[in-house]
């Protein structure tokens, strides 16, 4: 059986993250993995929660020593923890924080401090390999149900993932070190700061920096060249922050298309190349572009793209099996195509998923709901975060009341706002709720000039 | 250094911070109905950490400071309109 190893990093001694006390090596990595491996289970699964990006590099490390399969979900609510826990029995979740578990088993990251590393045997630790078809991790999608929908990633399609991105950004040539401010458990960030670093030759910056002078601060802290991983919406935040900014030499954006106008001027701003990546939970990183070079999109080394009927299908690669695609592709020569958005009824804010129909049972199950609609408008803003509104009808409820109700129900991100009362939506002579009839109604309450 | 400001400072800061809040997310409600003490996240007013960034920027912009956090305490400044608001009468420098 083939077997991969955990990073290819020849040189030991070489950074393999930034933590906030310092360098950490590959060896001292590797130590890590090594001594949280023994307070672990030998099998089953981990839920990893870890904040930390070097913390959850090392969780992820020991549970492969132990044959143990990461698993994560795209929301740390009770309800998901409640779903993961009837799904996978044995799972255990490593946190590096006051994360509430609820009454799920749990470990406490350990401290490791420098003295403890010192303490470990002379002899240089071997860097571990795992069997290619392990199944390394398992992130979750909302499906057009919105239940969670399991994606099942083997360790070598996952290490391939990471190569194929380093040599489509260069980075096989020329490492860079990684400030993200993306999540490491989501898939974009799982992928573009720690498949990078394990098998891209990249370090990262352990932190998930959040506020513009918190990204400026990252930057600082590491060396040249610096890699910048983040979304449209925390870009946009940065360059209108006004703040200097220490050199960055190469921008990576993804979770929604980027404007050619945020683009071009992060690119005047910083004199970095500006990339975005192109991809899905369900079949991982797909494509990239230079934005300012055009639309098109050039497929990552060994990926394929088929057309069935309506529908594309990815697949070969490092692709697991064959994924029919939720967005409409036209495909170009040249291992290139051309995205024109999404399938209608999917929604996506922030990188999170879901579908209208599901949102539009969770608001007609609220009691007293008679009938109700989500609404997504047309984006006024590129790169900024359009939110989604609901028109409902419901005689003797507020809004707020409503509101409080769906907050039980439904991720955060995804509540209406505005929710709107109205006395009953237009509905045509099938039932049907016309998308241009949404819209009227839509601008008739809602976008009255506002901003 | 929180401290040394005087929660009369901080009173009258108030609607000044609830009225940033209310246009620079758009909300569907009058600035005084925001209550003080109460949770600007979950229960609250529901908030997320998209909302959190554009506070933050039109707080630097308007009371010129950048905010930071040097820890995972991110959106413990946002726990509530007061703990906004002591916070930007700190930090304020216009």
């Amino acid at each position: 059986m083939t077997s991969v190893p955990l990073l290819t990093h020849s040189d030991l001694d070489a950074v393999f993250a930034w933590a906030t006390n310092g360098p950490v090596s590959v060896s001292d990595y590797v130590a890590d993995a090594y001594r949280l491996a023994e307070q672990l289970p030998a099998t089953g699964h981990l839920l990893n929660l870890c904040h930390d990006r070097y913390r959850f590099a090392v969780g992820f490390a020991a549970g492969m020593l132990r044959g143990m399969t990461s698993l994560q979900p795209s929301s740390q609510s009770p309800e998901t923890f409640r779903r993961l826990q009837a799904e996978y029995p044995d799972l255990i979740c490593l946190c590096d924080g006051p994360t509430d578990t609820l009454d799920l088993p749990r470990i406490d990251f350990p401290a490791i401090s420098a003295v403890d590393r010192k303490n470990q045997p002379r002899t240089k630790l071997a860097i571990p390999a795992f069997p290619a078809d392990h199944l390394a991790a398992i992130l979750f999608t909302s499906g057009s149900t919105g239940l969670p929908q399991a994606q099942r990633k083997t360790w070598g399609k996952l290490v391939a993932n990471g190569r194929a991105e380093a040599v489509a950004l260069g980075l096989d040539r020329q490492p860079h070190a990684i400030v993200g401010t993306v999540p490491v458990q989501h898939s974009y960030g799982f992928e573009s700061t720690f498949l990078l670093a394990l098998h891209g030759g990249c370090a990262f910056w352990a932190g998930k920096p959040f506020y513009p002078q918190d990204i400026a601060g990252a930057l600082a802290a590491v060396p040249q060249p610096r890699l910048l991983v983040t979304t449209p919406f925390h870009l946009s935040a940065l360059l209108s922050a006004e703040i200097e900014l220490p050199p960055v030499d190469l921008l990576l954006s993804a979770t929604a298309p980027l404007s050619t106008t945020l683009a071009a001027d992060a690119e005047a701003r910083t004199g970095a190349p500006m990339h975005e990546i192109y991809g899905s939970t369900e079949s991982g990183q797909l494509a990239s572009r230079r934005t300012t070079d055009g639309a098109a999109w050039t497929l990552l080394p060994g990926v394929r793209l088929e057309q069935v009927g309506e529908d594309t299908v990815a697949c070969a690669g490092h692709v697991e099996g064959r994924v029919a695609l939720s967005d409409r592709i036209e495909p170009l020569s040249d291992q290139r195509f051309l995205l024109h958005g999404r399938h209608t009824d999917l929604v996506n804010i922030a990188g999170k998923r879901t579908s209208l129909a599901y949102l539009n049972h969770q608001l007609g199950a609220v009691p007293g709901v008679v009938d109700g609609a989500f609404f997504l408008p047309e984006e006024e803003a590129p790169d900024g975060i359009t939110r989604l509104t609901a028109f409902v009808v419901a005689p003797g409820l507020s809004a707020r009341q409503i509101t409080a109700e769906l907050r039980q129900r439904i991720d955060a991100i995804f509540l209406p706002r505005p929710l709107v009362l109205v006395d009953k939506l237009p509905r045509n002579s099938t039932g049907k709720l016309p998308r241009g009839d949404l819209q009227a109604l839509y601008v008739e309450k809602v976008s009255h000039g506002g901003r | 250094m929180s401290e040394a400001i005087s929660p009369e400072v901080i009173e009258a800061l108030l609607p000044e911070v609830a009225e940033l809040i209310v246009t620079a997310l758009n909300l569907d409600m009058p600035p005084a109905d925001i209550e003080p003490d109460a949770p600007l996240f979950g229960e609250g007013l529901g908030l997320d950490s998209i909302d959190v960034l554009e506070i933050s920027l039109v707080v630097s912009k308007k009371y010129g400071f950048q905010l930071k956090s040097d820890n995972e305490d991110n959106l413990r400044i946002f726990s509530s309109l007061r703990a906004l608001t002591t916070h930007i009468a700190s930090q304020r420098t216009k």
